[in-house]
């Protein structure tokens, strides 16, 4: 297997605090999508559709 | 899109092209409201911001092609406007940092779990541009090439200011460079990976 061929590899000079960016940055990532999807799912104020609706009456009356 | 997606609304009225539109646009308030909030931190800003860049999107609607991505499409107009309101504001505000240490006061939720306030915290001290491609590239699901369109910038520069985003996030997190009254700054980023990886492991 490849992975077997070069065990040396992993343990190389500066392959370990990259694995751990690599975990980091995976980390950040799952905490950025949680932050924006739990704004996502939270339910639409009613002002939102409220003005909606107001403009849409406007438009509609033209 | 297709060509098929768009003959769906070939033959409507303009009235009922309106309801088409309005229909998804209600769809997209969600995210409108989600892409708002990250970018500026603030919940109440954020609210006053995707109802301007709804309106903005709702009288523009004959500009809109149906059948595009309206998504991306609203997501420019809103990211427009928050450029537009900031500029308005530039003399109040004078210094990044100040609007960034007003946020820092904002996002203070004491219900908040402690890993997201810290990204919270973190994300506020980016710089405009590069928060932006993050949240588009890294949460919104947009390709970088749909991200360049919405920015109205090359996709190599959207490349690059993610690429600098995150690693400016780590490096803020782990250092705990920024102030928290009573809190240990350094463990910012400790608390993100376990909280990440208690995140997959639900999943």
């Amino acid at each position: 297997m490849m992975i077997e061929q070069n065990p040396m590899e992993e343990r190389r000079k500066g392959s370990a605090p990259l694995d751990e960016t690599r975990l980091r940055q995976r980390a950040i990532g799952v905490k950025l999508r949680q932050m924006f999807d739990e704004v996502v799912n939270e339910p639409v104020p009613d002002e939102f559709l409220d003005i909606l609706r107001k403009a849409d009456e406007k438009s509609g009356a033209r | 899109m297709g060509a098929s997606e768009k003959d769906r609304f070939a033959g409507l009225s303009p009235r009922e092209r309106d309801g088409v539109f309005q229909r998804e646009l209600v769809q997209l308030i969600p995210h409108l409201r989600a892409f708002a909030r990250t970018l500026t931190g603030d919940a109440t800003q954020a609210d006053d911001l995707a109802q301007d860049a709804m309106i903005k999107a709702w009288d523009a609607r004959n500009s809109y092609q149906l059948g595009t991505n309206m998504k991306a499409w609203t997501f420019m107009i809103l990211r427009n406007q928050f450029y537009s309101d900031k500029r308005r504001s530039w003399r109040q505000t004078q210094l990044d940092q100040e609007a960034a240490e007003r946020t820092l006061v904002a996002v203070d939720d004491p219900e908040a779990p402690v890993a997201l306030d810290e990204l919270r915290l973190a994300m506020a001290m980016l710089p405009d541009e590069q928060r932006e491609a993050l949240i588009l590239v890294g949460a919104g699901g947009f390709a970088y090439e749909e991200a360049a369109d919405i920015c109205g910038c090359a996709v190599g520069t959207v490349k690059s200011r993610v690429s600098r985003a995150r690693k400016a996030l780590q490096g803020i997190l782990e250092a705990g460079d920024y102030e928290r009254d009573g809190g240990e700054a350094g463990d910012a980023m400790r608390s993100i990976l376990a909280d990440a990886e208690r995140l997959s492991a639900v999943r």
